[in-house]
């Protein structure tokens, strides 16, 4: 699949330079000629869609920074600049934060796919797991900006999280008082989590780049889970085939997320962040963004501290060691009953644990929270290695070809 | 061997968020949620209503800016989309107002000025900061530039999921939190009791009764036009590019629907080749 471009260039400036560096021939290799499974659905549109999340959330976050103030007693005032006096500020705010939201969704959508199709089985491991580490870069990246604000909101998630450190033993508070700047959540934070926030999506955009160069040595995995064995039957060629898909889907995105920021800019949004942040006000209901509730609710499942906080971060880490906890040869969900049955109980479990997240702790919730948080983890450490064995899977095409050829009507006489 | 039915799961799970939505909206229903009313801005397409607005601006001067602050700028108010006072009527309303100068003049005194359109509307005079206010109310009226979308309440499931569907869209719960709050004193012997606010003891003493603001174009004098007015003034206020973002969008859907079935055709015709 890889290996020296045997591109040419036709005219003799490209071939000049393409002897000295050969970054055609990588565009050419990687998204004209890469050979992409004929069988793939729309769940595979998703790494565009995401890519193109990354960028208009770099591009709109840049200029942002050029008019937000990030102090305490700035932070807030200059968000309300922007959203008033600043030329299309309004436009800018509303992409970037309702972007935050859409880039989640369709990296949850990724992620699943990748579980449901066994996207994460060899050769894919190291693929998958820079993807895990692309997805915590997110949600940290994620939690930094909505600190910026300085909205009341704002000011207890950072207090929440931040003292989450605090659960550990002996240096917790001390490292507290260093990511803080001072002795609570204040001015210097808000400073410091600005630069941060500038800097990691850049990291993130450095971890896609692992995981476009990754996913272009192993190739794509499909929906059947086989891999490509006839590269002239199996596979198209990236450019037209793939690229048309991906841009119509990538519009169709565009609607949803044109919906989001024109119509109903602030319905993902919560109304205390639009009190600015007091330190003797803490918001009645604290809660996160609906992408981080379900760890939340684990969070808050646990009743020691210090376990809370292992669990909210086992959570996310488990997702790394999903190549070796599901060990079944077939790939594809499609052909395995029981992991389908199971993916979906797991689905369901996520979507419970964000509505838990999402509400009032009462003893009836924490009951239900802790339920759900042993079937969070019970689906990798007990489902997934039961099932690498257990299970009796259907037949799997003998290729890529066969699987769509399968799926062809036959054309009546 | 047992059947896996995902479709059975995925109605059981509906089933059991609906019940735990009921079971929800039977917790609260001593607390009444603010009615739904009907704006001039609601629904996908509405737009503020210009003379309501200037109605609204009428309560706030009058009544409200007695004790809320409202950090707009005096300009503001004659832009597009909203009151849109003339020019001349923002230069005289910003000279009615005395406005602190930002720097000393050059006897190092600081000093007021009279405002211009420029300034942000400034402070109540009778509450020079918030501690001033909360040691008259128990608690600092806020400011009331974002009010109306710092006010929000929980809807429950299913509820939530329309909210957000084209059509029946909810955007407007600070407006009519705004209008239930201030119609919402309904006991006449305790003038800081409030059928809508969480606990029903308010800080606020009933702001405002029928006939106290003289209105010029004939609407009726009354708390309930009073409190449209004034929350529709205020939604104004807290998202004063409402027009303009909705007519920005409605062109952007436009483009955006006929882009993708132009592509739509167009990946049809690529990949038929391909099967």
């Amino acid at each position: 699949m890889s290996g020296p471009s045997t591109f040419v260039p036709k005219s003799a400036i490209g071939r000049w330079f393409e002897s000295r560096l050969p970054i055609m021939g990588l565009v050419h290799s990687s998204f004209i000629a890469f050979p992409v499974p004929r069988n793939l659905n729309y769940m595979w549109t998703f790494g565009a869609i995401l890519a193109f999340m990354l960028i208009a959330q770099i591009i709109t976050g840049v200029v942002l920074a050029m008019h937000y103030v990030p102090s305490a007693t700035t932070a807030f005032q200059s968000i309300s600049h922007i959203m008033r006096d600043v030329n299309y500020g309004w436009l800018m705010r509303y992409m970037h934060t309702n972007g935050a939201s859409l880039f989640f969704l369709a990296c949850y959508i990724h992620i699943f796919r990748g579980l449901y199709y066994g996207s994460f089985k060899p050769p894919r491991e190291l693929l998958w797991i820079i993807g895990v580490i692309i997805y915590f870069l997110m949600a940290a990246t994620a939690f930094l900006g909505y600190v910026l604000p300085w909205g009341a909101m704002s000011f207890a998630g950072a207090t929440v999280i931040t003292n989450l450190v605090t659960a550990i033993p002996f240096v917790g508070t001390g490292i507290a008082h260093w990511l803080w700047g001072g002795f609570a959540v204040g001015g210097p934070t808000v400073n410091r989590f600005f630069s941060l926030h500038y800097l990691l999506p850049f990291i993130i955009a450095a971890f896609v780049g692992l995981h476009v160069w990754a996913l272009h040595v192993t190739g794509q995995n499909n929906p059947d889970g086989v891999e490509v064995q006839n590269v002239d039957r199996d596979t198209v060629p990236f450019t037209p085939y793939a690229t048309m898909k991906d841009i119509f889907a990538v519009s169709v995105w565009l609607i949803l997320y044109a919906w989001l920021i024109f119509f109903i800019p602030n319905y993902l949004l919560d109304a205390d962040n639009y009190n600015i942040a007091n330190p003797l006000v803490t918001p009645a209901h604290v809660v996160p963004e609906w992408y981080l509730l379900p760890f939340y609710a684990i969070l808050r499942a646990i009743p020691n501290k210090l376990m809370g906080v292992v669990a909210l971060f086992a959570s996310i880490a488990i997702l790394a060691f999903v190549p070796w906890l599901d060990r079944n040869p077939v790939k594809s969900a499609k052909y395995r009953p029981a992991f389908r049955f199971f993916f979906w109980v797991f689905v369901v479990i996520c979507v419970l644990l964000g509505w838990i997240g999402s509400q009032e702790p009462g003893d009836a919730m924490t009951l239900v929270a802790r339920i759900l948080t042993v079937g969070y983890f019970g689906f990798f450490l007990v489902i997934m290695p039961i099932l690498s064995f257990a299970e009796k899977t259907r037949p799997i095409p003998a290729s890529i070809a066969d699987a769509v050829l399968a799926k062809k009507p036959v054309p009546a006489e | 061997m047992i059947r896996f039915d995902t479709k059975a799961l995925a109605a059981a799970a509906f089933a059991l968020a609906l019940a735990g939505g009921s079971a929800l909206a039977q917790e609260t229903a001593e607390q009444p949620k603010p009615p739904r009313e009907s704006w001039s801005f609601g629904g996908t397409f509405g737009t503020y209503d210009k003379a309501q607005l200037q109605r609204g601006f009428q309560v706030y001067k009058e009544v409200c800016s007695n004790c809320h602050a409202l950090s707009i700028p005096f300009r503001t108010l004659g832009q597009p989309g909203g009151p849109q006072f003339s020019e001349d009527q923002v230069k005289a309303l910003a000279a009615s107002y005395q406005v602190t100068n930002e720097e000393p003049n050059d006897k190092g005194e600081i000093f007021k000025r009279p405002g211009t359109p420029a300034d942000i509307i400034p402070r109540p005079e009778a509450y020079p900061n918030d501690q001033a206010a909360a040691a008259a109310f128990g608690k600092a009226p806020p400011d009331m530039n974002l009010l109306a979308k710092a006010r929000k309440w929980e809807r429950g499931f299913p509820w939530f999921v329309f909210d957000a569907l084209p059509g029946l869209q909810y955007q407007e719960m600070g407006a009519d939190y705004i209008h239930a709050i201030v119609t919402g004193y309904t006991h006449p012997d305790d003038p800081q009791w409030n059928l809508y606010y969480p606990g029903h003891k308010i800080a606020m003493p009933q702001p405002i009764t029928d006939g106290a603001v003289e209105y010029t174009d004939g609407t009726p004098k009354t708390v309930d036009s009073y409190s449209r007015d004034v929350a529709a003034f205020l939604s104004w206020a807290a998202e004063p590019n409402l027009n303009e973002r909705r007519r920005i969008g409605l062109g952007a859907m436009i483009f955006l629907f006929v882009l993708a079935g132009l592509l739509y055709a167009t990946k049809k015709k690529v990949w038929e080749s391909a099967h």
